[in-house]
């Protein structure tokens, strides 16, 4: 019986993590009558859709043995991006693709200076945070970049509270973590990011080209980060330079709680998603509660710790 | 000599099954330079540990100076008065020369450093060794190997040590510099300080030594005054052991040249000087000051060419020049019927060149990961179309081997660190034979593996050989090249200086060329 308790734990750590925080949050008087609803539940996807997005692209990125602290800077400058070509009077799908792609270039830039100069990223994306934020204030003249209308704004709202259905960003968020888990788990390109955090040297030895596979990793991941950068604009149907700060460490959190090891090659897209949804249910739950957002911040940083090192206990017999 | 430093008698160590020392026994005189000579793995280094307190002893006892020493780590027997020299320089190259000479034993006041007094101690110990010159502002990084090693030693003497144990100090030093040393530890000498020796060149242990030991196998097989011995008999002593029938005898005939080395240098060893025993370092001594030791060789299909060399010798640099994972300074590697200029491991795995690594933790395989992705990383691609992989097929593959290796595991889904060493061993050599490689490169395939496992790597490497397939095998135990090999190679310091068929090489040969003793 303990063998299969500790596999079920094994198994789904961070899945038993999220029950856990539900459980909690639904059990006090302040939130119980309004915690456990459809619409509540509702406004928490909306709320993690940036952070999942991002997370996904973190979560390869990890699993490379990688790291990208740029995250919020660039989802601040690509949305600002995306805010002034609506300004222009590019058409939604221009712009989708314009915002998607400096998110790209973003990344191809990153990943060019780690695989081309032989720099940890850590030290090249600490840089990139200052440039693409400082850029994004620049292009936006330092303030906030305000257009009439456009579609993008609708799909992030959860203000009609008649409507059951779910906001489009949901339903992205939720098609690219399928897309992306397909991808890490069963193709060529996903086996070799695997290969490359577990032990570059192994990869390099067996023909992987590490390079390029290093700069394609962040410059999909930029991709990822591009369009968590459009639902930021679509959720403040505005572009602002200085949204998103502090952001990169909720997504590493997001992926890290999810069962990733920051020493790369392990990790997965369901457990980055759970793990995006703890955090965005301990904002919520702890807004409900009445606590203010200092108390709030010493939680989520407790459960980094605490998710942690669980994860490290239930894998160290195994190694 | 009648007085004794240090007498070492019938010391033991076990590391679980492993006996690393059986039964050693050494006695050395104040001021006495005794060189320590042995094989690989014949016990010398833990012999060492044993010394300097970093491991302890199962049995026997040690003595210092008549009365019983028994150091408790590194740092007590540092301050009982055995200090130690690794190959490995231990500095901190940040730091000033004068920091690294006095680090863990800063002159301080109040918790202050005192800069002045310190500077007179670092001082002192290098008027010791003649080096009073010294820039003791510079950091360490900046000098030379050679002068680094000086500030090692400096430091070591600044507790007045009655033993110093130098480890190979000339394996990484310019023939001139291993001058500069034989001087310093002359001077040593004179100053009543005792000096163990460790080194596998024969030539400059008669030359700085006054008395030797051999160890063989964890056991004390000979020693003597160095100045009535002679080599012979010393490599004999070294490598007089029996070949056990481990090594199986298929028939196979070398056929044409799949692989060609022509006249390489190893990065590592530019501008290093020839062996001092080579004929041509005598010829061009000065031309070869730019260009270093050379390697060619020739690899036919259907032969298992052994490399034989001492540690450090550059056997390993010469196989990952192969493989295009490190680059040559000069030379060119050849492989036939592949285009000369497509050189990177991926274009080496294309061509049908495998590589097994000497390092399996850190280098051969993913610990993290499955047994069936180790043994498939060189050709995802093939398990599936438009890049989306068939694991089950993969999985399947993985299971012939493991089945046809009789690799003891789950399923080919497990975790690869789990494993032993040589059911790991076998699932790395696995990989090259599902790509399917045509020549194999192996360092060191029998690594740290059980007999078992050796046994079945042997089998497979002389089927490989027998099946047509052309076998580079670098190994630092003699009997297994002897046992395995067709023709064998000998690097010493870089270079590749003889290459014979098996017939004609016998243990104390090979050890004699690779230990530079001509």
């Amino acid at each position: 019986m303990n063998a299969t308790l500790k596999k079920i734990f094994a198994k789904g750590g961070p899945f038993i993590g999220l029950i856990l925080v539900i459980v909690l949050f639904a059990i006090p008087d302040e939130t119980r009558e309004f915690f456990l609803t459809y619409n509540n539940f509702k406004i928490i996807f909306t709320q993690t859709v940036i952070v999942a997005i991002g997370a996904l692209g973190m979560t390869m990125i990890i699993v490379s043995g990688g790291i990208d602290l740029s995250v919020g800077s660039a989802i601040a400058l690509t949305s600002v991006v995306g805010a002034m070509l609506i300004q222009h009077g590019w058409g939604t799908p221009a712009v989708v693709g314009a915002v998607i792609l400096s998110g790209a270039l973003i990344g191809l830039l990153n990943g060019l200076a780690i695989a081309g100069l032989r720099m940890t990223p850590f030290i090249i994306t600490l840089g990139t945070l200052g440039v693409a934020r400082g850029t994004a204030k620049w292009m936006a003249d330092n303030q906030t970049v305000n257009y009439d209308t456009s579609p993008i704004n609708g799909w992030m709202t959860t203000a009609d509270p008649f409507s059951h259905s779910l906001p489009s960003g949901v339903w992205v968020a939720l098609a690219l973590a399928i897309l992306t888990a397909l991808l890490l788990r069963n193709t060529v390109f996903g086996r070799h990011i695997f290969a490359l955090g577990s032990n570059e040297a192994t990869a390099r030895l067996c023909g992987i080209p590490t390079t390029r596979l290093k700069i394609a990793i962040y410059a999909l991941a930029g991709c990822f980060f591009g369009l968590a950068g459009l639902f930021q604009l679509s959720r403040l149907r505005q572009g602002d330079p200085t949204v998103a700060v502090g952001l990169e460490l909720d997504i590493i959190a997001s992926v890290i709680i999810g069962g990733a090891s920051l020493n790369g090659g392990v990790g997965t897209v369901l457990g980055s998603m759970i793990g995006a949804l703890i955090m965005a249910v301990l904002r919520n739950g702890s807004q409900q509660m009445g606590w203010p957002t200092y108390f709030q911040e010493i939680i989520i940083g407790l459960v980094i710790i605490v998710a942690v090192f669980v994860d490290r206990l239930r894998r160290a017999p195994t190694t | 000599m009648s007085a004794v430093r240090l007498r070492l008698a019938g010391i033991q160590k076990s590391f679980g099954a492993t006996r690393a020392l059986k039964n050693v026994s050494v006695e050395i005189a104040p001021g006495e330079v005794h060189a320590l000579i042995g094989e690989n793995g014949a016990g010398k280094s833990t012999l060492m540990k044993v010394l300097s307190g970093a491991h302890a002893a199962d049995a026997g006892t040690m003595t210092l100076s008549g009365q019983p020493y028994l150091p408790e780590n590194p740092h007590d027997a540092r301050l009982k008065g055995v200090a130690m020299i690794y190959q490995e320089l231990n500095l901190a190259l940040h730091l000033s020369a004068q920091e690294n000479i006095l680090l863990g034993a800063e002159s301080t006041q109040l918790g202050w450093v005192d800069r002045r007094a310190s500077r007179e101690r670092a001082r002192a110990a290098l008027a010791q060794l003649g080096h009073e010159s010294l820039d003791l502002d510079r950091l360490a990084g900046e000098f030379s190997i050679a002068e680094q090693q000086i500030i090692e030693i400096a430091r070591a003497l600044l507790i007045q040590p009655q033993v110093l144990i130098m480890d190979e100090p000339t394996s990484s030093l310019t023939q001139a510099d291993t001058e500069k040393l034989f001087a310093t530890i002359s001077r040593l000498r004179q100053q009543g300080v005792s000096i163990i020796y460790i080194s596998h060149f024969l030539e400059e242990c008669r030359q700085i030594a006054d008395r030797y030991t051999v160890l063989k196998d964890g056991e004390t097989v000979g020693s003597g005054e160095m100045k009535d011995a002679n080599l012979d008999h010393i490599v004999t002593l070294m490598t007089g052991r029996e070949v056990k029938d481990l090594y199986p005898r298929a028939a196979h005939t070398p056929g044409a040249v799949v692989l060609e080395v022509k006249t390489a240098t190893l990065t590592r060893f530019v501008g290093r000087g020839l062996s001092p025993t080579s004929a041509a370092a005598a010829a061009s001594s000065s031309a070869d000051r730019n260009t270093g030791p050379a390697c060619s060789l020739q690899l036919r299909a259907g032969e298992i060419f052994g490399l034989a060399g001492l540690i450090g010798a550059g056997r390993t640099d010469l196989l990952r020049a192969i493989f295009a994972l490190d680059d040559l300074k000069t030379g060119e590697v050849c492989i036939v019927d592949a285009p000369a200029n497509r050189a990177s491991p991926r274009d080496r795995w294309q061509q049908g060149i495998g590589f097994l690594s000497e390092n399996r933790k850190e280098e051969g395989l993913m610990l993290n990961q499955s047994i069936a992705d180790n043994l498939t990383l060189t050709k995802m691609g093939a398990f599936g179309r438009f890049g989306l992989i068939n694991g089950g097929r993969q999985r399947e593959i993985a299971q012939r081997w493991v089945s046809e290796l009789r690799v003891k595991c789950r399923d080919s889904a497990q975790t690869i660190g789990e494993l032993s060493g040589g059911n790991q061993q076998k699932i790395a050599l696995a990989r090259l034979l599902e790509h399917p490689a045509r020549i194999f490169l192996l360092d060191e395939p029998t690594r740290g593996i059980d007999v078992g496992s050796k046994a079945q790597i042997y089998q497979l490497v002389s089927e490989l050989a027998a099946a047509g397939k052309a076998v580079v095998v670098v190994s630092s135990y003699l009997p297994e090249l002897l046992g395995l090999c067709d023709t064998i190679g000998v690097m010493c310091r870089g270079e590749l200086t003889a290459i014979r068929p098996r017939s004609a090489w016998s243990e104390s040969e090979i050890m004699r060329i690779a230990t530079g003793s001509a």
